[in-house]
């Protein structure tokens, strides 16, 4: 039986507090001054030691940033962001620069992992999964490093990978995510602090998940981690980032990019369990998750795949997407996007075909409670000459209650006649008349909606790593807040 | 089993049940007719507990208990099964899962252990069998997709799988061809027990040509104004509804005589 159809008894057993990570680490923290200028931008660089032509870089986005306004087309609704007011580098004061072992970590960090169920110390850490452990700007251990390292697979924090792998870096940073791509991409391109770094090589298929898991602890700070990922001719990797932050009645701003590249019959996974704190149930307080992430499938016969659980933040926007460049390259986006009290979510994907014989196939499921409002925005490409190229799409979004709101806006832009495309799309709601059914086969309401929220997810859970699909269905459960008024 | 006294029940304002009075014993089989909005379903739904079905009067007791301040989901529990006209559809959620959860909400309910995997898939096949039906339907999605016969071979399915004290079957029967029929009235059969009562509500004599009744009800404007034996039902069949209503005074003037 799927571990999907466990979760009516699993939920039970979660903890009534809803928002579990919410406790704050209390550490002493070295912070860059309030504000953004030039000075932030060569200060995040210094701290770092970076060479010349990454300060370059950054100075170069920054500048056009500047140039730049802040997107307001999406459907969501916020006070103006004061980008002086955000402290742009935060890390936890450690004995040494750049911790060589685990032994060297503050253990209240260590702690802060384990509390969070991501145990670092390999003997107990998860089974198959290498993690990299960001907290605020700095990475503070990544396991399994020698394991992996012995297959040729680099795997550690984005500072490390300038340092060490200057070559891979210059090739490819910023050659999916451009820094002038938009807004909230310029601005992390100014000043990211940290963030993971994956090179699997030609012919390597990656023995283990390798995994981030992000944490934002320190108040008034912002978030900004660069992700490059690329796998080599004929090398598989599958990725999962994992995000939470403490309870705070302030927003808090989180504007990641994400890049990916594989070449020639490469495969890239890439899983996203999105669990940033979601402001109360008045909606005060949460993360503004404004995120850019893109993969590009540039060599022939290569794969990218999203997978996405979105159950945290304030504001969702972000649209994993997919360039499809090699020919009868693939790009799939599977999406669970949920939103409660008053979050709001614009979430999608974009898929651009560009090579021959190129498929995607885009499932995204939205589901809106309590006060929500979730827009599925997607756009999907056939460019001249992407001849035979196919899309299927396929959206659906399920409400609960009669205060919440659901969107779709779906972009279809075809040039070349032989394109296939199918889009699909469904609206319902959690009816009193199939719970009430259920009911009376002795099965409460909550447990019901519940169950119909997982029965609606299905086809997306199935798409992420064994462990973190029971971890997902928790959340959903935890995320509507149903298990507190069970029994 | 179910005992029923001047059941007064309102839906949307408009009082549509105007006093039942219906005493049911384990072992028996009830079978209520009548004409459309009689009441039939009405009745049938309140016992479940419908909440947007209002009881402005009278009560009804199962096994000595207050059935109506229970939650639906507690009426289940104790062991009232209905079987529904029009079965809704729950898209994702496998019959097996739906099933199974409800098996072990009713275990909990009464301090029992999770059924076993092994056991369940065991119990399953079982009931299939007995009842004649191919149990490969337990992997698709909670009646997504069924016919209206295989919606109602399900209800009698999950009927005798949760194995319930009293079962409730609103218009089982309707829109069935004579093959899905038979499947029906077979699976009310082989559940024909002297610990389980039965109350079938139905608009036709045909599933009482299979299922044979203890006794018959007519049900005329939310009130029953006769009861009798399996013959009452022929006649019925025979007759129509109208020899009823010019034999019994209207229920008001028979107060008042």
């Amino acid at each position: 039986m799927p571990a999907v159809q466990e979760t009516v008894e699993q939920v039970r057993l979660i903890d009534v507090d809803q928002y579990k990570y919410g406790f704050e680490t209390l550490i002493e923290s070295e912070k860059a001054p309030k504000g953004l200028s030039d000075d932030t931008v060569r200060f995040i660089s210094a701290k770092k030691g970076e060479p010349q032509w990454m300060l370059d870089w950054r100075l170069k986005s920054y500048r056009h940033w500047l140039t730049m306004t802040e997107p307001t087309w999406q459907n969501v609704h916020y006070p103006p962001i004061d980008y002086q007011a955000i402290v742009y580098y935060s890390a936890p004061k450690q004995a040494k620069d750049r911790p060589g072992s685990l032994a060297d970590v503050d253990p209240r960090l260590l702690e802060t992992y384990e509390k969070l169920g991501i145990p670092l110390h390999e003997r107990a850490a998860l089974a198959g999964v290498a993690v990299d452990a960001v907290f605020d700007s700095v990475s503070v251990a990544t396991t399994f490093k020698a394991k992996l390292a012995e297959l040729g697979i680099v795997f550690c924090s984005f500072s490390e990978a300038v340092q060490e792998h200057p070559d891979l870096v210059r090739k490819y940073l910023g050659t999916v995510v451009p820094f002038n791509d938009n807004f909230f991409a310029g601005l992390n391109s100014a000043v990211f602090s940290d963030g993971s770094f994956a090179y699997v090589p030609p012919g390597v298929r990656c023995p283990m998940e390798l995994s981030t898991y992000f944490r934002i602890n320190a108040q008034d700070t912002g978030q900004f981690e660069r992700t490059l990922i690329i796998a080599d001719e004929g090398a598989y990797v599958s990725y999962l980032e994992g995000c939470t932050a403490p309870i705070r009645d302030t927003n808090q701003l989180h504007a990641a990019v994400v890049e990916l590249i594989a070449l020639d019959n490469a495969e890239i996974k890439y899983s996203t369990i999105q669990n940033w704190y979601p402001g109360d149930k008045n909606g005060k307080g949460g993360i503004y998750n404004f995120v850019t992430k893109r993969g590009k499938a540039l060599g022939a016969n290569s794969k990218v795949s999203w997978t996405q659980v979105e159950t945290g933040s304030a504001i969702t926007w972000k649209y994993p997407s997919c360039i499809l460049q090699g020919d009868n390259s693939v790009g799939e986006f599977y999406s669970v996007a949920l939103v409660n009290n008053y979050q709001q979510a614009d979430t999608g994907t974009k898929m651009l075909h560009i090579g021959k014989n190129t498929r995607s196939t885009i499932i995204s499921k939205g589901i809106s409670a309590g006060y929500g409002r979730n827009t599925y925005r997607g756009r999907v490409q056939i460019h001249k000459g992407a001849t035979n190229a196919r899309n299927y799409s396929q959206c659906d979004s399920l409400l609960i209650g009669s205060t919440c709101a659901a969107f779709t806006f779906p972009d279809i832009q075809v040039q070349e006649p032989t394109a296939q495309m199918e889009h699909e799309a469904s609206t319902s709601k959690i009816g009193e008349e199939q719970l009430f059914y259920c009911q009376t086969r002795g099965i409460t309401p909550e447990d019901a909606t519940n169950m119909i929220v997982n029965g609606f997810c299905k086809q997306v859970f199935l798409k992420l790593p064994m462990e973190f699909a029971v971890e997902a269905q928790k959340l959903i459960g935890v995320s509507l807040n149903l298990e507190g008024t069970v029994g | 089993m179910l005992e029923i006294k001047d059941l007064h029940v309102k839906v949307a304002g408009k009082e549509i049940l105007k006093g039942i009075d219906l005493s049911i014993n384990a072992g028996e089989i009830h079978a209520v007719m009548g004409p459309n909005g009689s009441g039939k379903t009405t009745l049938a739904q309140v016992l479940a507990g419908r909440m947007t079905y209002e009881v402005t009067g009278g009560q009804a007791r199962f096994e000595g208990k207050d059935l109506l301040v229970m939650k639906p989901e507690d009426r289940a529990r104790e062991g009232v099964f209905m079987a529904f006209q029009y079965p809704v559809e729950i898209p994702g959620v496998s019959n097996a899962y739906f099933l199974k959860a409800a098996v072990n909400a009713i275990r909990k309910y009464h301090g029992r252990e999770e059924i076993d995997a092994m056991d369940f898939v065991t119990l399953v096949q079982d009931k299939a069998k007995l009842l004649g039906l191919d149990e490969t339907f337990m992997k698709r999605g909670l009646n997504e997709g069924f016919s209206g016969g295989e919606k109602k071979k399900n209800e009698v399915f999950q009927m005798a799988v949760l194995e319930p004290k009293l079962c409730v079957l609103d218009e089982t029967d309707s829109g069935l061809d004579i093959d899905a029929l038979r499947v029906v009235a077979n699976g009310i059969n082989v559940m024909r027990s002297p610990n389980r009562a039965m109350l079938v509500v139905t608009h036709y004599q045909r599933l009482l040509d299979y299922v044979i009744p203890d006794f018959v009800h007519v049900l005329v404007d939310g009130k029953i104004v006769k009861s009798g034996d399996a013959d009452l039902a022929r006649n019925l069949e025979k007759h129509g509804y109208g020899w009823i209503l010019e034999e019994t005074p209207r229920p008001p003037q028979a107060a008042r005589a």
